[in-house]
């Protein structure tokens, strides 16, 4: 029994503590918020250069062939640091879709490129009914010419904007459950009839879209698994994209805790750092426990995930749910300790703040997981 | 990061797992509150019992050294146990005080006379041990203690007072600290002792709790001659002794607290299956799931931040600071499993003991009563936070 990481998964902390302090300061974040694009492309070819891209994909299909446990301590880094960019919708949403559910032909199209940074993609679930079960899919494609005809609306789409390919969740058929008729399509960013606009967000680092189909057509080949049957699929790419978000929220929210505690001990009040203040020490102590806590429930469930454990999903919802209050609590605490200079727009706490509240609603809010958790314990 | 067992850990969980299922007490059953964490005097016979049950068949001390009474395992063993006994309901040990604390302490700094002496009985529940250690004067602040002890030839005589200390009516020995240099600085001039609690000039009085129940007690002594061979860990030394022995309260009960807060949950969901709330079985009432999820969300965490903490001390590093979120945590977690357990019953959550129309014979009542020691008892939230603050974050002291 040895719930720690390893030699190797320490180092690959440390590499990545350095390469993101070195190109990912918050000049850099900084900068990506404002304009649409969130990324350059030298930072991204540096993502693939370190092999962080591809770094859960098999090695047959051009990928490092890790696990969750070292995408982990990877997504803790990039969330001390707020990465922007579509590595999330990329990597772990559109491009775990693909392994997920692609036939060799589609893996082998699309992995590798989106490994070495050359493709781009994401998932297009969530509506404007905003829900994360099946239920929520109420896009359809109808079979029509050669392939699919689809129409309505995705919204909370991330990076739509800069996907080459768009993995698009679409309802074939009404079924007997809400599960059954639900296909995954391979929709290229100029499908005709589709639009995209970006959507202006609280937390800037994240870009969202609206994505319309009107009458966009897509050949049969776009068909990424069962006709019908790819909730599932869709399932088990939520649960490890979940995961990995608790990991970045972790990693964000550590942050917060060091921020802070740093600066309690040189903000001079009274005559004395406010950190010697018990107002002060028993809130950084409260961040301590929520920031262990959360990490424990997050390490199990990357653990989980890699061991195909029956109750992974149960794990990463107990995860997200912890997490998603976690963060949040942590950083509005931040926040307070800072006085003033945490209200402003050039101290980077808002940056964390503000990733903290869209990460809680992404992939299902506290209360969803807690939900899913009464359920999954047979309440 | 691995969280499987070797096979022969596996094993050793099937042979615990099978000996529990055959040795666990019928009366127990019958007794059994669910929600609760402490040994209820009523059943302290019955837990005497129990230990030496288990002691004899191999399954206390797991840690401990051969040659002390004990098995020589790992912990990972240790919290194989725990869990069997989760599972199985099975009642806990009797004395918690001497495995948790004393035992440990004794062997990590006793004479090999004295590690000779004590681990053994306290294994096999002969001898009950209890913690002499605050004073009407010094509680969370432990090095205000007063009772003196002076140097007469080969004996310390004893004077003052300790209070709230639990299982001393019962006890047959202490772990007391006590001033024996009043010159020195505060932490410098105290000394552990193995108090035997049959010497003459000791006084046990029970204090009624607000349970009802009288755990803990008042403790006099009155020139008590305690031998100089029963000093642990040498004369003034006693504060680093002590606090060793705080240390390892926290490590090995913690585990066992986690235990015995999964069997108060699970005891809950049980009962909460039974009680209805405006038409339907208040597990259906969404609030009420929401409330139990969070219960159980995180007491699992306590379980992976426990394994975080064994993982440091298997691999021999430094406790990080997920050691310090356990207690808290815990504290947290079961004062509000209790609230919610009230909140369950309703109105029924008034009744107690005797009333034939109270939840399972009142036992809810008494834990809810009892979980509000859980922030004070082996330090209070407050300090533990101050300790968290200062020791693990770093900021200034006052
Ligand atoms: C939106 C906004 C508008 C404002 N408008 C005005 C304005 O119009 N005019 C004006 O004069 N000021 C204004 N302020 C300033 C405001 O009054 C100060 O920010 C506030 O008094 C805190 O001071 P500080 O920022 O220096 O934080 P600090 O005093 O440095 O405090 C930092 C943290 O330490 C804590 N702390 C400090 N001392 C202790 C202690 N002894 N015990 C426990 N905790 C302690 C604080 O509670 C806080 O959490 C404004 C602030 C904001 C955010
Ligand atoms: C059920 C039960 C069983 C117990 N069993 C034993 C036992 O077997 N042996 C034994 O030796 N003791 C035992 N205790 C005593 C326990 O360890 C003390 O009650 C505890 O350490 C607090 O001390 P106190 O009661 O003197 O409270 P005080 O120290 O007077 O504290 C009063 C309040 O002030 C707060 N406070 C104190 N100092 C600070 C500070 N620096 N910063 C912020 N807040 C502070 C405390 O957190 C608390 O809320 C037991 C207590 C209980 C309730």
């Amino acid at each position: 029994m040895d719930f720690g990481f390893s030699q190797e998964q320490e180092l690959l902390r440390a590499t990545a503590r350095k390469f993101f302090e070195n190109e990912c300061p918050s000049t850099f974040v900084r900068a990506r918020m404002e304009e649409p694009v969130g990324v350059t492309d030298g930072f991204w070819n540096k993502l693939a250069e370190q092999g962080w891209l591809g770094l859960v994909y098999p090695e047959a299909l051009g990928g490092s062939g890790l696990g969750f446990v070292d995408l982990t301590v990877l997504m803790e880094e990039m969330g001390r640091c707020v990465m922007p960019g579509p590595f999330f919708s990329t990597v772990l949403l559109g491009g775990l879709a693909i392994l997920e559910a692609g036939s060799a032909a589609q893996k082998n199209e699309w992995l590798g490129k989106i490994a070495a940074g050359e493709a781009r993609t994401t998932l297009a679930l969530t509506e404007p009914n905003a829900r994360w079960d099946a239920a929520g899919v109420t896009v359809t494609a109808r079979q029509g010419g050669s392939g699919f005809v689809l129409n309505g609306t995705k919204l909370f789409v991330p990076d739509a904007h800069l996907a080459d390919v768009l993995v698009v969740a679409a309802r074939v058929a009404e079924g007997k459950s809400p599960e059954d008729g639900v296909s995954l399509f391979l929709v290229p960013r100029d499908a005709a009839g589709m639009t995209v606009a970006l959507l202006p967000t609280m937390d800037q680092t994240r870009k969202l879209c609206e994505v319309t189909f009107r009458d966009t057509p897509v050949d049969a080949g776009a068909l990424l698994g069962p006709m019908g049957a790819a909730w599932p699929s869709i399932a088990r790419v939520l649960q490890r994209a979940t995961v990995a978000l608790c990991a970045e929220m972790c990693g964000g929210a550590q942050k917060i805790l060091e921020m802070t505690t740093d600066y309690a001990k040189i903000r001079v009040a009274f005559g004395k750092p406010i950190g010697t203040y018990q107002g002060v020490k028993h809130k950084a102590a409260d961040m301590l426990v929520d920031v262990e806590n959360a990490k424990s429930l997050t390490y199990y469930a990357a653990w989980a995930m890699d061991e195909n454990a029956p109750e992974a999903g149960l794990a990463a919802s107990m995860a997200k749910a912890y997490v998603s209050d976690a963060y949040r609590k942590v950083a509005g605490t931040g926040i307070q300790l800072h006085g003033g200079i945490g209200f402003t727009w050039e101290h980077d706490l808002h940056l964390y703040f503000k990733r903290a509240k869209s990460s809680e609603f992404t992939f299902g809010d506290a209360a969803y997981h807690r939900e899913r958790v009464a359920q999954l314990i047979s309440l | 990061m691995d969280l499987t067992l070797t096979p022969e850990q596996e094993t050793f969980r099937e042979t615990v797992r099978t000996w529990l299922r055959a040795n666990i007490p019928e009366e127990w059953a019958r007794q059994t509150v669910a929600g609760s964490d402490i040994p209820r005097v009523e059943a302290y016979d019955l837990l005497r019992r129990w230990q030496r049950t288990l002691y004899d068949a191999g399954f206390l001390g797991l840690t401990w050294p051969v040659e002390y009474g004990g098995r020589g395992l790992t912990f990972v063993e240790e919290i194989i146990l725990q869990q069997e006994m989760a599972l199985a309901k099975a009642p806990p040990v009797l004395n918690v005080l001497g495995i948790g604390m004393a035992g440990p302490t004794i062997i990590a700094y006793g004479t090999e006379e004295q590690k000779k002496r004590y681990p053994a009985k306290i294994l096999s529940c002969e001898e009950i041990w209890c913690q002499g250690y605050s004073e009407p004067n010094a509680g969370s602040d432990l090095a205000a203690l007063q009772t003196r002890a002076v140097r007469d030839g080969e004996h310390w005589v004893l004077n003052g007072q300790k209070v709230w200390t639990s299982f001393a009516q019962f006890a047959d020995w202490m772990m007391l600290l006590a001033r024996t240099d009043p010159a020195a600085p505060r932490h410098k001039g105290i000394t552990y002792f193995l108090l035997d609690m049959r010497l003459p000039g000791i006084t046990v009085k029970p204090l009624r709790q607000i349970t009802g129940d009288a755990e803990f007690n008042e403790v006099f002594f009155d020139s008590v001659r305690v031998h100089e061979s029963e000093v642990l860990g040498g004369v003034n030394s006693g504060w680093r002794v002590g606090v060793t022995t705080l240390m390892y309260e926290r490590l090995t009960l913690g585990f066992g607290l986690q235990v015995r807060l999964r069997i108060a949950l699970d005891g809950l969901i049980e009962m909460a299956r039974r009680v209805e709330k405006t038409g339907r079985a208040v597990t259906k009432d969404p609030l009420t799931r929401q409330k139990l999820a969070q219960l159980w969300i995180e007491t699992e965490s306590l379980k992976y931040t426990g394994a975080r903490a064994l993982t440091r001390l298997l691999r021999g590093e430094l406790p990080g600071p997920e050691a310090s979120a356990g207690k808290i945590t815990w504290v947290d977690v079961n004062q509000r499993l209790q609230e919610i357990a009230m909140e369950i019953q309703g109105p029924y959550s008034q009744l107690r003991r005797g009333s034939e129309w109270a939840v399972e014979g009142g036992a809810w009542a008494h834990s809810f009563l009892r979980s509000r020691a859980n922030s004070i008892e082996g330090g209070t939230t407050e300090i533990q936070k101050n300790i968290i603050a200062e020791r693990v974050l770093g900021l200034p002291k006052d």
